[in-house]
Parts: structure tokens; sequence; C-alpha cells
């Protein structure tokens, strides 16, 4: 057993895990963030997105051991108490989402690409959230949901931030 | 109409694209997925599974497995063979049918890699798979049947030795003897063009984003099952009779479930065995599958091999059609495995006024996964076979693939129109959505271009893919299941509870993973009873509060259960009614309902609403004499008819003849699902059922290889389609009433996925005809679409690909038309 000392969704915790336990069933079987959820052992479906230190990664393929002395934000963690994200929001506001399985893992990577590029065009988005797959959608609606999400948080950005 | 419809006013909710209530909890992860359920004392399930495709199961050492750490029992299929019983299947086409003995837990043999054999049930779920690795299974390998020509030849080894043959049963449909068209023996004989092609529609795995999980609580007096599916009713009934236990002692319930496409309509061997073992233990037990085990064991879809034979005068007019079908069961029968192909048979003819069409389908078995159903089930098959044949029948009459389709489809001013399949067509207006679609599309100007790159020898090469289709949704008018031998009824239910505080319960028969039935009811429900949206709650998925239903597949829940909704609402008002009526000391016939309010006519003043009724009827103090203290009302509603959806979908796709890279440049679709109550849902549904259409002509596929492996067993083999592989998609509607229909609505779920394949291959094959290619077998992955076009093959890249990573399965025979 090791000792992990991590920071999730902002509250902190310490647990000892075994070496092999995988982040994403630290977080669901441990700590009940199950809306954090695991749709394939190969890292490509992207399901079980989260954010380490802001960088999303796939918790199928993190140890809960590497996250030791890190920052986790899940899906329930993104905005607080009630909050909508504005990624949240305009999945909502766009229809991006129906089964609702990969909506978890979608939004994290887009909230995620948005940090490196807030201005994405269509083709950017889609290649940006290319490791996260649906099943629903058909992506129409969910590039529509993050290009919109996109415009609302560049609106947002305090002007000063520009000059 | 014997469904009153509201008048549309400014403040209606059919028709309005509300954005969903579901959505509330799906985005900020509140969500109650199976895999989310925790119980005091929940002990975890792992499932070996067998890496042999057939083989004798000689010896199964369970001892050590039980002494490692953690585990709390070990069950091979000899331990449950006494109470298992054998999974069912509710479709028994043909009176002779075979339908081998299909244990959860395989006993003596295996009949496909990947099928369960043993389970550990541990503490907790890394203990469980640890200790799948200690048991000792001993098999003696027997020969696989992978190639169903093959599996019908004189000699072939069997799939189920003690069966006899690898036949399953063969459906025969014949519009001569049938009385509904001539004989198309005698049409293909007098016909003065006959097209003949072998089409593969290969295996596809339906692959919805939550695996499948089941968790069973034994404790109490029911058996509370949860589980990741599609068909909580006819799992709970199902579960009881397969395994002996009293209905009434089974509660099954789906909560949030992540897709299904088919592919959670199944009663699965997981969920007998989970269900069996937590009986067994008395213990909460929790089965969760892995993706390699959904690819693996969860049943796949399509698999057909079609001999077609059009035949046609030359100019053009259709005389007849011949179908005969090999149909891939895979190692066993599932819930309606054979049934599949056969809702096809009445699709074949499509839109199409063929004088003459036989259908012949003969099921087949082999040492696969089992198949079943998967978005549009026999319909998509169905539609690509015709949408492919107009097309090679307009290339050989060098016309264009619209014309010839003008010239033969039903015209508006035809219908009702009974087809040569013996089904009535309500309604329809195919040139509208034509014209509409080819408006979109810009299709003569993309045939300039198409026509210019020829001229230019580009190297990529324009190719435009047409596909004018229907499809049969609204599953389904009893009767006529009962016709075609279904073990069941096609009605669904709805009742409408109004709580005392005038807030509204719907508790629906269909069970939504991802359709939106939450919204959409409410908005039909808003509308009836004059009542917010937000006032109505949508319960579902729960056999203990929605006791009665047929559950959600074949495009059903809007046509059937949504007119189920209807008619209990239509209840409740002719309840109050009575009620208000007395209250406001009128008569009945002097009420008015209007927007919630029932109002006396001529009396402004006199009047009171829906949500005060529920208050009065609940406090009961002042009611009529005789009426009970209630307005909850239920409604079952049996479809008299199927209904019929259309639409014209253009494809324009650059094909890449150096590298053989197909890029859809356009796709343009515009469908006729009738009324519409949530245009936003719509839309998505539309979207999702392009992709998965798509993904069938461009990127699935499902592979064995000869020792009858899955090697398309995880995300990275099979290539599920992501944002950056599809394109932006234009969708348009037209809207033809639907007299056969009570709420003019036609079904819309499987629309995307039935009329976009043949779309794109028409495509592809247009760009490819000019060098003598007049078939690339699907997915037409860049290798096999190189193949055909610098290899001249023939076969459509078939053979050509054999032993490359593209080749699925043994050898097959090449094109030579119908046998």
């Amino acid at each position: 057993m090791n000792r992990i000392s991590v920071t999730v969704d902002g509250v902190s915790c310490q647990d000892d895990v075994e070496p092999r336990l995988l982040l994403v069933h630290y977080l669901r079987d441990r700590l009940g963030k199950v809306g954090t959820v695991v749709g394939c052992d190969t890292s490509n479906c992207g399901s079980c997105t989260v954010l380490l230190d802001g960088q999303s990664v796939k918790s199928c393929t993190v140890l809960a051991v590497q996250a030791d002395g890190g920052e986790v934000t899940t899906i329930e963690g993104l905005a607080p108490n009630g909050a909508l994200h504005p990624v949240q929001k305009a999945f909502h506001e766009n229809h991006g989402l129906q089964c609702g399985f990969c909506t978890p893992g979608m939004i994290l990577a887009s909230v995620d690409l948005l940090k490196d590029n807030p201005d994405p065009s269509d083709q950017e988005v889609r290649e940006g959230i290319e490791g996260n797959l649906c099943r629903c959608t058909g992506y129409q609606n969910i590039v529509k949901a993050v290009r919109a999400a996109a415009a609302e948080m560049r609106s947002a950005e305090p002007q000063g931030v520009q000059q | 109409m014997t469904v009153t419809e509201p008048a549309p006013t400014a403040t209606a909710e059919v028709g309005r694209a509300r954005l969903r209530k579901e959505d509330a909890r799906l985005i900020v992860g509140r969500t109650t997925w199976t895999d989310n359920i925790t119980l005091p004392g929940l002990l975890h399930l792992a499932v070996l599974r067998s890496p042999m495709a057939h083989a004798r199961i000689t010896g199964v050492d369970t001892s050590e497995a039980r002494q490692r750490p953690g585990v709390v029992a070990v069950f091979t299929g000899r331990d449950l063979a006494g109470e298992q019983g054998s999974l069912p299947c509710a479709w028994p086409v043909t009176p002779d049918m075979v339908q081998p003995d299909h244990p959860a837990l395989a006993v003596d043999e295996v009949h496909f890699s990947g099928e369960a054999v043993a389970v550990v049930v541990a503490r907790d779920r890394y203990a469980a798979t640890d200790a799948l690795e200690a048991i000792d299974v001993e098999y003696e390998p027997l020969p696989v049947v992978l190639d169903m020509e093959e599996a019908l030849a004189e000699g072939s080894p069997l799939v189920h030795a003690q069966a006899g043959t690898n036949r399953s049963f063969t459906w025969i449909f014949d519009s001569g003897e049938a009385g509904t068209g001539g004989s198309v023996d005698e049409a293909l004989g007098e016909a003065e063009v006959v097209i003949r092609r072998r089409y593969v529609q290969q295996r596809l795995i339906p692959a919805f984003m939550e695996p499948r999980a089941v968790v069973c609580d034994p404790t109490g007096d029911q058996y509370r099952l949860w589980s990741a599916t599609q068909v909580p009713h006819i799992l709970r009934l199902m579960l009881a009779l397969t395994t002996g236990t009293p209905e009434h002692q089974v509660r099954v319930i789906a909560p949030d479930v992540g897709g299904g496409f088919g592919g959670k309509l199944q009663v699965t061997p997981e969920e007998v065995i989970t269900f069996l073992v937590a009986k067994r233990l008395g213990k909460p037990v929790k089965y969760n599958e892995s993706r390699s085990e959904s690819l693996l064991a969860a049943h796949h879809g399509r698999d057909q091999i079609q001999y077609l034979e059009v035949g046609a005068r030359r100019d053009g007019t259709v005389t007849g059609f011949k179908v005969r079908l090999l149909a891939d069961m895979g190692a066993y029968l599932g819930l309606v495995t054979p049934g599949v192909p056969i809702l096809g048979a009445f699709m074949f003819p499509a839109i199409y006024k063929f004088p003459a069409y036989r259908f012949e389908c003969t099921g087949v078995f082999t040492t696969k996964a089992w198949t079943d159903a998967y978005r549009g089930a026999g319909r998509p098959e169905a539609t690509f076979a015709v949408e492919r044949m107009m097309d090679e029948l307009a290339a050989e009459l060098g016309m264009d693939p619209l014309e010839l389709r003008a010239k033969n489809w039903i015209g508006h001013e035809e219908f009702p129109f009974t087809t040569v399949a013996g089904l009535q067509y309500d309604s329809g207006n195919y040139e509208a959505a034509t014209a509409k679609a080819k408006e979109l599309f810009g299709y003569d100007e993309l045939r300039r271009e198409q026509q210019e790159r020829r001229d230019s020898g580009d190297p990529v090469q324009l190719g435009i893919g047409v596909s004018t289709f229907t499809e049969m949704c609204g599953l389904a008018p009893s009767r006529v299941l009962g016709s075609l031998s279904y073990g069941a009824g096609g009605w669904e239910n709805a009742s409408i509870r109004m709580l005392p505080s005038g807030k509204v319960e719907v508790v629906t028969g269909t069970s939504p993973h991802g359709q939106g039935h939450e919204t959409a009811w409410s908005q039909i429900v808003a509308d009836q009873l004059g009542v917010p949206f937000e006032d109505v709650q949508v319960l579902h998925g729960d056999t203990s509060v929605s006791h009665k239903g047929l559950d959600t597949y074949g495009s059903r829940s809007l046509p059937v259960g949504g007119v189920a909704v209807v008619k209990a609402a239509e209840k409740v008002v002719r309840k109050a009614r009575t009620i208000a009526a007395h209250l406001l000391e009128a008569s009945e016939d002097d009420l008015e309902f209007s927007g919630g309010t029932f109002s006396v006519r001529g009396t402004p003043d006199a009047k009171t609403t829906i949500q005060e009724i529920a208050l009065a009827t609940f406090a009961a103090h002042n009611l009529p004499d005789g009426v009970e203290p209630s307005i909850d009302a239920d409604a079952t509603y049996d479809p008299e008819n199927f209904s019929f959806p259309h639409g014209t979908h253009l494809c324009a796709v650059e094909v890449d003849t150096e590298t053989g890279f197909t890029k859809i440049r356009k796709y343009v679709c515009v469908d006729d699902i009738g009324r519409v109550v949530n245009p936003l849902i719509v839309e998505g549904q539309v979207h999702g059922g392009l992709a998965q259409g798509i993904a069938q002509a461009l990127y699935e596929e499902a592979i064995y290889d000869a020792d009858g492996n899955l090697t398309t067993g995880t995300f990275v083999d099979y290539l599920l389609p992501s944002a950056a592989d599809l394109p932006e998609f234009t969708t348009d509607r037209t809207e033809t009433p639907a007299p056969g229909h009570p709420l003019g609505a036609k079904g819309v779920g499987e629309a995307g996925t039935i009329a976009s394949t043949p779309a794109v291959v028409n495509a592809v094959v247009d760009a490819l005809r000019q060098y003598g290619v007049d078939d690339v077998r699907m997915p037409m992955t860049p290798e096999r679409v190189w193949r055909a076009i610098h290899e001249r093959a023939s076969d459509g890249g078939d053979r050509a690909a054999e032993g490359s990573i593209a080749y699925g399965g043994a050898p097959t025979q090449p094109a030579t038309g119908g046998a």
C-alpha cells in the first residue's frame, strides 16, 4: 500500500492505495466520484477524462499513485455549488449530449482544449476532441457547443487581460 | 384522427425546441449508471471467457481460484446447469427453426470465442478479476465455422453437432404466392435488363458507450435487478421464465442507461448469471463488463450475404426483385436474432413499385458471437441492397440515379399504397423530400464538378451517392407480430398521476437511454393537460413504478408510447371534466377545456384549473355521487399499422485515387418523419444515426481471424469514428401528414442509420465506376478502395484484401451474382 495525498474537487484526501489502483477506480470506488465513468480499457474513448493539475488525462490510464500531490478536477467539481461551467451550459443549450455517458469526459477535454485554444475553428474542435468518443450525437452539436462556450468564455474575459 | 390535437397556440409545447430536462443531471455527473450502484456487502463478479471459438470443455478446476484472497465463490456452467435454463429467443420465425440450447454459462461446449465459462465472485473487482487466471479449463478444440456459404456446404463442420445442420431456418415471402404481386421468376425471365449482385453486409458491433452492467440484490421480498438494459420489462418477464422465478418476485430497474442502439435489447448471459449467483449466495452482486468483454460477447449486428436480382425494362421501369439472403446468426439465437433479417423482408421493395418480389432468407450458425438487433435491425440491410441496386441499374441504363428512382417510386398522389411486400404505406411525398435535398445539396453543380474532375484526370475524384429510403417504424401492431410468430405484442402503456399539488407524474412503458423521453413526453402532457412543462415529471425504467411496458427499440417510443401518453391524458381530462362540472355547477357539455382551465361557456368567471381539480379530488370533500376520488388514468395503445418515415439523402465524396482515402465532402438529408414534438431532439437523433450509418460504410467491422478469434476486440481495433472522422451534416425536413397515425409522428431513431450507408457507398462507387469498379466492400477502407481502383478488382476489393489487416474471416466466393 502507498499513502497518497490528492486534492479532488477542492477537497484534500489522504488514502492508502495499492500501487496498481487506477485513478478512475480511486475516484469512483473510494471517493464516490461516480460522475467519472469508464468506457473502455484502452484510453480510446475518453469517458473517464478528468483534469489533473489542469491538464486533461484519461483516468483509466493514470495510477492513483501518479496523482499523489496533485489536484484532480472531475465533472462534479468543475463548477462550484450548483453553478455551471460555460462548457457545461453550452452542452445543454446546444443539445451536445444524448445518453450523457461520454459527456463528463467530453466536457473536461473541451475545457482543456479551450485553455490552449480559446477560439478554435470547427476543424480544430474536431481534432481537439478526437480522443473522446461519442456514439449518440455524431459530434455536430458537440462541436457547436464547444464553439459556443469558447465565444462565451472570450466575451466574459475582463477586457484588461487582452491589452 | 382518433386523438384530438390541441389547437396550435403560441404557447404550444409540441413542436418547440425545448432544451432537455435530462441534461441537468448528466452534465454535472449526478447520474445513476448501473455501475454507480453500491449496496452493503456488495460482491463483484468477474467472468472467465473462452479463448477458443469451438471446443469441448473436458475439465474445469476452480480449486486454486477459490483460495485466492477475497474470493467468495466460483461457479462453472455445471454448477448452474440445473437452474440457468436456456436464454430466450422470442422469435421462432418458422415452425421448424433450429434453436440450440443456449446456456448462460457454457456447460459442455463453447461455441464462440468470448463465451462465458466460469465466474468468480469476490469482495472487490480487482480480486475477482485476479482470480480468473487461477481457473484451469481444459478444452478439446473442435473445428471452427466462420463462413456462411461454406457452413451450408455438404460436409461442413457443424456448430451444434446435435442439430445436424448449420441451417437454423429458411423463411420465404413470395409475392406471387401471397397474392401481393406477380411471379418474380417470370418477371426476371421477361426482363430486358437483369442486374445481379452479391453484397456483403459486414458484421458490426453496436458499441454503446456505457458497457453493460448489472447489479442484483436478493435481500428482501423481491429480487431487485438493476441493469444497463433498454428493455427492463422484457427482461423481467424473461428472467422469470428462464430461471423459473415467479415474475412478481422480480423487479428490474434500468437507471440511467448509456446508449443501446439495439445492443441492450437482450436478455444477456451476464444478467442471468448475476441474478442466479446473487440468489445462490443471498448477497448483492455486481457485474460490470470491460470494453473488451463488451465487444467480444455482447451481441453483434448485421452480417448478411445478399444475392440480389433486379429486372427492368430498358426505359428504367423495374419489373421484379429477387432477394436471397444468408444471415449470420452466430453461435446462438438471442432474443430476436432470427427476426432481424425477417424485418428486412418487408423493406427491400422500399419506395418502389416492383410488380413482383421474392425474399428468401436462411439463418446460418457460425462459431461467432450471436447477432441481434443493431440500430435499424434488418431495415438498413434491406435499404442498402435496394439503393445499391437502383444505382447499379441506373449505371447499366445510363440514367441519372435520381431519375431512375423517380420513375419507379410511389407518387405522392398514390397513397395509401399497398406494396408488393404487403405493407400499406399510409403517406409519403418522395418528390418533395428529393426536390428539397437536391436544392440544398447543389446537385447539378456537383455533377458538373464531377465531370470536370473526370475530364482533367484529377487524382481526387468526386462521387455522388443517392439514397431515397423509407422504413417501417413504430414497432409494432400486435396482430402483425403475431402473424410473424413473434412472442409478444407491440403495444405500449402510459399512466398519468395527478398529484395533490397539481404537479403531474407521467409513467411510461418506454425505456429511454438517450432519446430524451423525459423532455418530449413532458411537452406532450403539458399541451394535453395545459400544465407547465416544468410541472411534469416522467418516470420510467423501473418495473415497480412502470409496471407495464414493452420498452424502447425500433423507433417505437413516440409513434407507440407517445400515443399511449396522449390517450392517458385524454382520460384524465375526461375524468376531471366530470368533477369540474360538479364544482362549477354546470353541465359537462357546457364546459370548455383550454390551456388547463375548464370554463363554463357564456359564464367567463366560472372556471377552475385541472391542477385545482387535482387538489379537490385529493381532498374528496365534494365530489359528485358515485365518482371515485381520482382523476389518474392509464392507457395502453396498440398501433394499427407501422409508420413510414422516409427521406432523401445525398452524399458527395472526394476519393483520392492515389491513396484510396475517402472524404465526405457534403452530406445532405431531408427526412420526413411526420409531426415533430421536439426539433432539437429530432436533429440530434438524425445526426447520431448518420454517424452510425456512415461508420458502417467507411470504418467499422467486427473481424474474426481464421481460428475464430475476434481481432477487433478493443477500441484500438474496432474503429468507432471520432469527431475528426465525420463531416458536418446538412439536415432538413419535409412534413407530410400521416393520416394513419394518431399523433402524425412517424419515428426518427433509426432513419439516419438506415439511409446513410448506401448513400456513402453509392457515392464512392460513383467516383470509381469510370475505372470499372461496381462495388467496394464495406467498410471502404483506403486499402480496399485503392485495390479496387488499381487492381481492377471486380469483387469490390473483397478477395483482393485477403491476408491484409482489412480482410475479415475466411475466404468467400467472388461476386457471381444470384445463386
